[in-house]
């Protein structure tokens, strides 16, 4: 691990102090499967993620992560079980795919920005044109949270001319702006310089103090110590194990989740 | 010698000196790209040789002996080389052809105003982009078809009987009102089924017919313009209405062919990928044929379509399905992740197709676009398959003309043919470049 996420690991943990809601469920999957051909992606997946809570998921390379929170947003199909987001159930209608995915911010490892478009254009396209937003107020939000991600002066850049870091930061602020009420984040950090992950850490952590429902998938294991209440451990398309970060990380109970521990501590 | 201990070295600043004499300028220039090698030297003095060679006769041909003014062939006929009296005299029919004479101003009128709408449009710096394409692709067509017909058409249905009502352009009206409900209904009954907002789909279409419905009264006021009817269009005239048609159509028919192409449902994917590939595995001539021969073949009794219509639906069709393809290509360079990219944040089909993936992937295919809008233009030519007089037909029809026959006659109007087409092709080319370049530069 690089020094920064070492650094970040000293810093006390977040996750007792903010408040997660017992009744409030944002994201529910119920024996999810999916199937890529003939290959057995997912396998019999149950998760329940309230409001406010934080996941991090870990895991081998190809054990199913991305596709897991990407099934969240639909943009993976699942074939097997049922996954309500935000109280609404993802089947074939396209009208509830469009109003999940209204509510639901993802953030990718390659950021995919849009790189035809100014940094501000990025952010003000979706409230402009999903939730029909004038263009003023898109501006003013968009302006808002860029100042949060702390890049307020590239707005009128192109992604092209941005470091890997402030692209991360942009695309966070894009989601930002549809006020969403789950963030999705998958491996946001992996394809960064090691003196830029810590730009974005900052930013996610903010997010989580203001008590954003998060699921990360992220091999940051400072992070998922400082912001989260649950860490899940994922292996051949199944949830192994999960656990407080603090069992977690001194007490993994799997073989897989100390082999995987060992390999990525060390 | 300088002191060991002193560390100060120098005491002047060195001025700017001009570089050496033979590395700039003209004989910089030559040095370093036609003589840098013994080789390279040959290969200059050979193809210089070539174009001298090439060249010479060609201006002598078409300047030096070349005969300017004359009233008939007997100019001609003396001359040695182009007879440029003769393009002279026949300028107004390469450009017209038999178009009315007193009616000519409705031509000049109508290129004028594609002038005005095309130049704001080509020059990026110019404001008001959004309004110059409406009124280029929505107000132009429409104010030139009326312009060059001369309007004033009286629409019939077959809907109502003529016992019931006769032909009026009120039951026109009424029978249109029908089928836009039938035509609303079933897309509102198929957006329900496949779990799509209605609101969304109905709005497009009603927008879609609104706009039809808006067009074909514009076409049937009587603006007191005397008819013009297309067999009488000719040179020039054809030539451009054939070429911007095909290019205004072919555009959005490709793009719609390109994403059925890759869509998701197998019956769209299906019908492109048919309609696709039965166009491009025939040549234009065969279309333009069938289209004049055999489509009246399979129309009931006394349904005309007029001959131009038809060769402009054909060029149109025919070169969607080559566009399609071309666009195709730019679609599949977009990367995954800026669909999903678009899907995540809840952006729907359309709205992602037109505002994150068509603009970048239109903008990778400039080059083959603008290839193949620069083929359609050479190929308007084959329109005199049927019967059509473009501009190029008009000049081989005027060179048999018994008043201007000579050997040198229809030379001249082919390397006046030649001039003109290449004019064209050569900007389009050139504007592409500077587009590309420009393009470019605002990327990276
Ligand atoms: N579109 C796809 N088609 C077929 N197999 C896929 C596809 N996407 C991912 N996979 C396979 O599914 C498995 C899980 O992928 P993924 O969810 O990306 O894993 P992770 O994010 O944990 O690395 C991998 O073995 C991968 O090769
Ligand atoms: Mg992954």
């Amino acid at each position: 691990m690089s020094d920064l996420s070492v650094a970040t690991e000293e810093l006390p943990p977040v996750a007792p102090a903010l408040k997660v809601s017992s009744t409030d469920v944002a994201v529910e999957m119920v024996d999810v499967n999916k199937w890529y051909g003939e290959f057995h992606v997912l396998r019999d997946i149950n998760l329940k993620v309230m409001r406010g809570e934080r996941i991090v998921i870990c895991g081998p390379s190809g054990s199913g992560k991305s596709t897991l929170i990407r099934c969240i947003n639909r943009l993976e199909e699942h074939q097997k079980g049922k996954i309500v987001v935000d109280g609404k159930e993802l089947t074939n209608d396209l009208r509830k795919i469009d109003e999940v995915r209204r509510e639901v911010g993802m953030v990718f490892q390659h950021f995919n920005l849009f790189p035809h478009l100014t940094i501000l254009e990025n952010c003000t396209l979706a409230p402009i044109n999903v939730r029909k937003m004038p263009k003023r107020e898109a501006e003013d939000i968009a302006m808002h949270y860029l100042n949060r991600v702390k890049i307020p002066e590239q707005a009128n850049k192109y992604p092209g001319q941005l470091s890997g870091g402030q692209q991360q930061r942009v695309a966070i602020a894009r989601s930002l702006c549809m006020n969403p009420r789950v963030m999705l984040f998958d491996e946001p950090t992996s394809a960064l310089d090691p003196e830029m992950i810590k730009e974005v850490l900052d930013v996610m952590v903010g997010l989580a103090l203001e008590g954003m429902t998060m699921i990360c998938v992220t091999h940051e294991m400072g992070f998922a110590r400082q912001v989260a209440n649950r860490v899940i451990f994922m292996d051949g398309g199944q949830i192994i194990e999960q656990n407080d970060p603090v069992s977690f990380f001194t007490n993994p109970q799997h073989e897989r989740t100390k082999l995987f521990l060992s390999q990525i501590l060390h | 010698m300088n002191a060991p201990s002193q560390t100060f070295v120098s005491d002047v600043i060195i001025p700017a000196q001009a570089p050496p004499r033979n590395s700039v300028g003209i004989n910089g220039w030559m040095r370093k790209n036609l003589f840098s090698t013994p080789l390279n030297s040959i290969m200059t003095v050979i193809l210089v040789v070539f174009i001298v060679w090439a060249v010479t006769p060609f201006i002598r041909f078409t300047l030096i002996d070349a005969t300017w003014s004359g009233a008939d062939r007997q100019v001609c006929l003396q001359s040695s080389g182009a007879c440029w009296a003769y393009v002279k005299a026949y300028l107004p029919q390469f450009i017209y052809g038999r178009y009315p004479i007193g009616e000519r101003w409705r031509v000049d009128l109508v290129f004028w105003i594609l002038v005005i709408g095309m130049v704001p449009m080509l020059i990026p710096r110019a404001p008001f982009k959004r309004l110059n394409a409406i009124f280029l692709l929505g107000i132009f067509p429409v104010a030139a078809f009326i312009l060059l017909t001369g309007g004033h058409y009286q629409f019939a249905g077959r809907l109502i009987p003529n016992s019931i009502m006769p032909p009026s352009p009120l039951r026109f009206a009424i029978e249109f009102g029908i089928v836009s409900a039938v035509i609303l209904f079933f897309v509102g009954l198929f957006a329900w089924l496949s779990g799509r907002p209605i609101a969304g789909s109905g709005n497009v279409v009603g927008t879609i017919l609104a706009g039809i419905a808006a067009v074909l009264a514009l076409c049937s006021i009587d603006f007191g313009l005397v008819p013009v009817e297309t067999a009488n269009w000719g040179g020039l005239l054809v030539t451009l209405v054939v070429a911007i048609t095909g290019m205004i159509a072919s555009l959005p028919l490709g793009i719609l062919l390109a994403l059925g192409r890759r869509s998701e449902m197998p019956v769209v994917r299906l019908a492109s990928t048919i309609f696709i590939e039965v166009w491009r595995g025939v040549p234009l001539i065969t279309v333009l044929f069938m289209a004049s021969v055999m489509l009246p073949l399979f129309l009931p009794d006394g349904v005309t379509f007029d001959k131009l219509l038809r060769a402009l639906i054909g060029v149109a069709l025919f070169n969607a399905a080559y566009m399609a393809e071309t666009i195709r290509g730019g679609l599949q360079a977009i990367p995954r992740g800026q669909y999903e990219g678009a899907k995540a944040l809840g952006l729907g089909y359309w709205q992602m197709m037109r505002m994150i993936i068509l603009p970048q992937s239109l903008r990778i295919v400039i080059p083959g676009i603008v290839g193949s809008f620069i083929s359609l233009f050479k190929d308007t030519t084959l329109v005199i398959i049927i019967g059509l007089y473009d501009f190029l037909g008009q000049i081989q029809a005027s060179a048999n003309d018994a008043k201007w026959a000579s050997p040198v006659t229809g030379l001249t109007g082919y390397i006046f043919a030649a001039m003109v087409f290449w004019a064209f092709c050569f900007s389009m080319s050139r504007y592409a470049a500077f587009t590309e370049r420009r393009l470019d530069r605002g990327r990276r």
